[in-house]
């Protein structure tokens, strides 16, 4: 990917929101940690902390209606395309007003107004649902994509198989967005995968494939844009390889016997939010003060969509049966 | 009114969806130029078109999971999948995304998708192509499950799957595609889900039959007439949304009931409709709720172990006289 281009050829808001996001992407996760801890979560977490170039790079390259599909480390892919901290914390409290009613929680926000289409708890589930979603799109002739998020161990379920190759086949506009963290839950890729470039894959289903740098958010915008630009004019689906990295567990609580603390700390060197501040800087674009206002806001969103998460009320019991069908017929299916 | 097969019965309901709304389409593996194996979707392609009748690769998790994502952004998608055994190979997006897509959402998810697919024994068709999975997705709240067994039954049964918002699994048994049958021309025809048909009223038993078993059930009630027993024969149409009204109704009447279905006896549909009569109509029985099926074992290859694994007319006939043999009357 050719990152060469110079700052000053980005619009000042959208670097603006670049860092922001990422930074909103950073804090929601360690806030939700916090609050995890505290009791008003009271469900899993699988953070993406160290990941926030790849989901705000991604989505910031797409447009509104453009939609992606998430995975189970999908709070970034969601403030990446919009999503409001005051729902997605309400869904995680699993609390009324919360994305989902509180009948999804972290692994199934969705917000069809932003174009998300869904996290997922399922490894690869989501990567046929946005090829389905490429399909309408081609189906109508809208001048729309649809982006499927999904780690490496993705790439090893039949499910990304059958969907890249229905959309190599098929022309379709979709992007599989491939975040190479290097473990699939607790297994290093070189132990259950033969290579470790993933992007080789996409020759295997006459796609185009680009690997970039992860941890570089103008280089992961970049490669989007350019996939972008290719499914809109009818040139098809693109693998994007985004090698990155976790800085935490596979989920909270995980005791991460597979991986050694040193390898940790060399990937936090590589702080993708560190790295975007520097060239900020470095550029003259930004003063220290602006970039503080940034994350202040961040902060005040956040304790904003915590005390509205906390003060929001809980459904009621039977709440629980009116989500599953749209035509119950007259309480027949239940 | 005209006379229809079963086979074209669908297929008139799927052109005339296809022609109503340009949401519908239909996708699948051969189901374009190959027409379909069983040859339900034959010159759709010529009508339609390759955009909307679309021959896919042999991919049960793409084609469903496309169809949901295609759904989920307005369109009305018809899949296909060939044989019933294979909605495995898309176990995950049946169970885990189109079933649960909606509430997972808190009710953003929109799925009006219709999975079409055929079921049952075609005839030494073994182990992996003869099952009837029905119930298999009856434990999956989200889904609903249509089991017609008519020509008109097959055609306004699948109008109102299309034309609903929620995800539907439509069983063809392939036994029934040469079935004849009058079929009305209304383009507007519809049955709704969650109504039963009494194809045969009686008021000595109930027999309620599933897919090709109320075929068998009929003709098993021609016999019993004779034997001067009057036999009511139920179709309950939908097995989720499952009409327990009209169930309990009949056996209301009759005191007695069978349960008839080719899927295996245990954990079959028979199984939960037996349940929910026990608990809902106990009070009227006079003998225990009866059970036909397949046999629990793999359905066979050779024609003699098959016929003897599969529920045929003869063990309803044992079934019902089960009840005056053992002196319940």
């Amino acid at each position: 990917m050719d990152t060469s281009k110079p700052l000053t050829q980005y619009p000042m808001e959208l670097l603006a929101e670049m860092f922001r996001r990422m930074n909103m992407v950073r804090e929601f996760e360690l806030r939700a940690i916090e609050e995890r801890h505290g009791g008003l979560i009271p469900g899993f977490i699988h953070s993406c902390v160290g990941q926030e170039a790849t989901a705000v790079g991604a989505c910031l390259a797409l447009n509104q209606d453009d939609v992606i599909t998430s995975t189970h480390r999908g709070h970034g892919h969601l403030i990446g395309k919009g999503g409001n901290p005051k729902y997605m914390m309400a869904e995680l409290a699993a609390r009324s007003p919360g994305y989902c009613l509180g009948r999804g929680g972290s692994l199934h926000m969705a917000d069809f107004d932003l174009g998300i289409l869904g996290a997922n708890g399922i490894v690869g589930g989501g990567i046929p649902i946005a090829v389905g979603a490429a399909l309408a799109f081609a189906i109508r002739k809208e001048p729309r994509l649809a982006l499927a998020f999904f780690g490496d161990g993705a790439t090893n379920e039949g499910a990304f198989h059958e969907a890249a190759n229905m959309a190599g086949v098929w022309n379709l506009p979709v992007i599989f967005f491939c975040e190479n963290n290097s473990y699939g839950e607790g297994t290093a890729i070189e132990r259950c995968t033969p290579i470790t470039d993933l992007v080789v894959r996409a020759a295997g289903y006459g796609i185009h494939g680009i690997s970039v740098d992860g941890n570089d958010i103008l280089a992961v915008y970049e490669s989007v844009n350019e996939a972008a630009g290719r499914a809109r004019s009818g040139c098809g689906a693109t693998f994007i390889e985004a090698k990155t990295y976790r800085w935490r567990g596979h989920y909270e609580g995980d005791p991460q016997v597979y991986r050694s603390p040193e390898e940790i700390e060399t990937w936090k060197q590589r702080d993708p939010i560190a790295a975007l501040r520097a060239r900020l800087l470095q550029a003259g674009l930004f003063q220290d003060g602006d970039l503080e206002e940034l994350q202040g806001q961040v902060f005040a969103q956040l304790d904003e969509a915590v005390a509205f998460a906390a003060a929001a009320p809980r459904p009621a019991p039977e709440d629980a049966l009116a989500g599953v069908y749209a035509d119950t017929h007259n309480g027949l299916v239940f | 009114m005209r006379e229809l097969t079963y086979s074209e019965a669908i297929r008139e309901a799927m052109c005339e969806e296809m022609r109503r709304d340009p949401a519908v389409f239909l996708m699948g593996e051969d189901v374009g130029v190959f027409g379909g194996v069983w040859g339900v979707s034959h010159d759709m392609l010529a009508e339609f078109g390759p955009e909307r009748v679309r021959d896919t690769a042999i991919s049960e998790i793409a084609i469903v999971g496309g169809g949901l994502g295609a759904a989920m952004m307005g369109m009305r998608p018809i899949v296909e999948i060939m044989f019933g055994d294979f909605l495995m190979c898309a176990g995950d997006q049946i169970a885990n995304q189109v079933a649960k897509a909606r509430f997972m959402s808190g009710g953003k998810a929109n799925v009006p998708l219709t999975i079409r697919v055929t079921t049952g024994a075609p005839g030494s068709a073994a182990a992996q192509h003869s099952q009837s999975p029905e119930s298999w997705f009856m434990n999956v709240p989200g889904l609903k499950i249509i089991t017609p067994t008519t020509p008109a039954d097959a055609k306004g049964l699948l109008k109102s799957a299309i034309r609903g918002q929620d995800p539907v699994i439509f069983f063809e048994h392939k036994m029934l595609y040469a079935l004849k049958g009058m079929v009305p021309e209304d383009a507007d025809f519809t049955v709704p889900l969650g109504k039963a048909a009494v194809m045969r009223p009686g008021k000595d038993v109930t027999v309620i039959g599933i897919g090709v078993m109320v075929q068998k059930a009929l003709q098993a009630a021609e016999k019993l007439a004779a034997e001067g027993i009057e036999a009511e024969v139920i179709d309950p149409r939908t097995l989720i949304p499952l009409d327990v009204q009209t169930l309990v109704e009949s056996v209301a009447k009759t005191g007695r009931v069978v349960i008839a279905h080719e899927a295996h006896l245990r954990a079959g549909p028979g199984a939960e409709i037996a349940a929910v009569l026990a608990e809902q109509a106990i009070e009227y029985l006079d003998g225990p709720i009866l059970r036909v099926g397949a046999r629990n074992v793999p359905l066979p290859y050779s024609p003699e172990l098959e016929q003897s694994v599969l529920p045929d007319v003869d063990d309803i006939l044992q079934a019902v006289r089960r009840f005056w043999q053992s002196g319940v009357l």
